[in-house]
């Protein structure tokens, strides 16, 4: 090789060196410097504040919007009463039952149908096409149709919700199967792996993660079927008690029971990010806020 | 063993086996008629390092698949070790793009993969030996129980090679193996590539877009042209091993970088 011919500069360039350090500081707004239990805590209490508010200064009818004391008073009422085993919470372990079943019921369909559909050309070309009809329906208007079928107890009640949460899943699921990469998907070739070898090793870890985004849609799906079942379908359910207190002209009591059901809704999506977080450990990126 | 043109045939170290033979290739795909290789023949001899080099679309990605057993020819001849290949098969070694590394395996349970497909758990597991001495080799010593999020592209793709390795293959397919690396880590990998192929006496076929990359690396070289696909030229780089990478200034090394660059030029603008 011919000798390097470059010069190595040694000293350092001395500009400068007397003179003050140009340090500065990146401007951050205000409303990004809150921490977030003051952001939270201040948003409940300016939200409550405007409740109170509206209804103090009686813009709206107490009918229509109760007090924060009123809704208050009757969370503690309704919680008393489910504390010492009463009827709400007899309507309440219904709800959760008609909720687990139905997830459980989605889950089963929803995952079977999902690989069907994102593993074979047949269920690609001819199941989906009648996947998509059907969601596309308002499937909310089937409910007297279950009713019919499965009689005014739970049994319809599940089958909604079964019905409404089942969709998000076959959907995720099979986007998850399409979600291994070519690269991979002829990696598992080359090593000769057979094709439920390439289902089980690569595709369905692959898709994890999107399958568990449906679940997180299909639980909030599963809540709303069984509400708008025991809405139009009576029985024991939480749904049932919304009703009759709206048809009573009781609104605190309905916002108590709204309240209480969302407790129902968040824990059951707060264990599917758990679930999510435990199985899918590699994949960090999705949470944003943490909640989700 | 079927013959192949007098302009292989001839080359090569003198008394090396064929180990690879692909002779009168051609791949049209039905769906459009599209004729991606016509006529392609070339040997690969044990112990040799080559290349085939060629603008995208010039159907060397298709030769690969081809010689991987992962798509059937339309026709010709495809050979290794005398037995045809008719699909995958445990004595091809693969390296792809990207270093496709499940994120839910640690690196050593990536690397005993192919065995544990091929194999089942319990070989995997006595595997684990022999996998974690060749990562040692790579300098991956360190990385055995990490999962691939925490390994740089080069690391990554080092796993892969050692990946590749556990099945002791007969030959090596690369695709494009280092082309999504930085500079800086691409020549260090491909130094790495030639140590590795000069210890275990590899036959490695390499496909790539970079000249300098095929240069420092083949013994022979193949310059693909396209519509349809065909090897326009077979050249010989017969410069010393191992190689370094001070080599690239030398002029012999510019000669032959410039003349194939010329030969890849010529067809863009034909």
């Amino acid at each position: 090789m011919t000798p390097t011919t470059y010069h190595t500069v040694t000293e350092a360039p001395a500009a400068g060196q007397d003179l003050p350090d140009t340090v500065w500081q990146e401007h951050e707004p205000l409303i990004d410097r809150i921490p977030r239990w003051v952001a939270m805590t201040g948003l409940f209490v300016a939200i409550v504040g405007l409740w109170y508010g509206v209804t103090a200064l009686n813009i709206v009818s107490p009918i229509i919007l109760p007090t924060p004391g009123e809704t208050w008073d009757d969370l503690v009422f309704v919680g008393g009463n489910m504390l010492s085993g009463g009827y709400v919470l007899d309507a309440m372990i219904t709800t959760t039952l008609t909720v687990l079943y139905g997830f459980a019921i989605a889950i089963g369909i929803g995952f079977s149908l999902g690989v069907l559909v994102g593993e074979t050309k047949f269920g690609e070309r001819a199941v989906m096409p009648y996947l998509v009809a059907i969601d596309t329906m308002p499937k909310v208007a089937f409910a007297p149709l279950f009713i019919a079928w499965l009689g005014f107890d739970i049994g319809s009640k599940v089958a909604l919700a079964a019905f409404i949460a089942t969709f998000p899943i076959v959907v995720s699921t099979a986007a998850g199967l399409y979600a291994a990469s070519e690269n991979e998907r002829h990696l598992f070739k080359s090593m000769g792996a057979s094709r439920l070898q390439t289902l089980i090793r690569l595709k369905l870890p692959t898709g994890l993660p999107y399958f568990f985004t449906g679940l997180k849609i299909a639980a909030v799906g599963v809540m709303a079927g069984a509400i708008t079942g025991e809405f139009l379908g009576g029985g024991r359910g939480v749904g049932a008690l919304i009703r009759v207190s709206a048809s009573q002209l009781d609104t605190p009591r309905v916002f108590s029971l709204i309240i209480y059901l969302s407790f129902l809704g968040l824990t059951l999506y707060l264990i599917v990010v758990w679930l999510q977080r435990t199985f899918v450990f590699w994949n960090k990126s999705d949470k944003p806020g943490g909640i989700g | 063993m079927t013959v192949a043109p007098a302009m292989v045939a001839e080359s090569g170290p003198a008394g090396h086996r064929p180990v690879y033979e692909v002779a009168r290739l051609s791949k049209v795909y039905p769906r459009n008629a599209f004729t991606a290789l016509d006529n392609v023949n070339l040997v690969l001899r044990e112990g040799e390092f080559a290349s085939v080099i060629g603008a995208s679309g010039c159907g060397k990605s298709t030769l690969l698949k081809i010689m991987a057993g992962l798509l059937p020819p339309t026709r010709g001849r495809v050979v290794l070790n005398e037995t045809p290949v008719m699909g995958p098969r445990p004595d091809i070694g693969m390296m792809f793009q990207q270093a496709t590394l499940l994120p839910w395996k640690t690196t050593l349970e990536n690397i005993v993969l192919p065995i544990e497909i091929r194999e089942g758990r319990a070989a995997a597991k006595r595997a684990r030996g022999r996998a974690r001495q060749i990562l040692e080799l790579v300098g991956l010593g360190k990385a055995v129980d990490t999962y691939p999020s925490e390994l740089s592209g080069g690391m990554a793709q080092r796993a892969a090679i050692c990946r590749m390795l556990i099945t002791d293959p007969a030959v090596l397919l690369l695709d494009e193996p280092f082309s999504a690396l930085d500079e800086l880590t691409r020549d260090f990998m491909n130094m790495e590539l030639q140590r590795i192929c000069m210890e275990r006496r590899a036959t490695a076929f390499l496909v790539t877009h970079s000249i300098p990359e095929a240069v420092i690396l083949s013994d022979k070289i193949y310059i693909m042209q396209a519509n349809p696909g065909h090897i326009a030229e077979i050249i010989e780089i017969d410069l010393p091993r191992p190689r370094t990478l001070d080599l690239i200034n030398t002029k012999r090394f510019g000669e032959i970088v410039s003349h194939i660059r010329e030969k890849l030029d010529r067809e863009r603008f034909i």
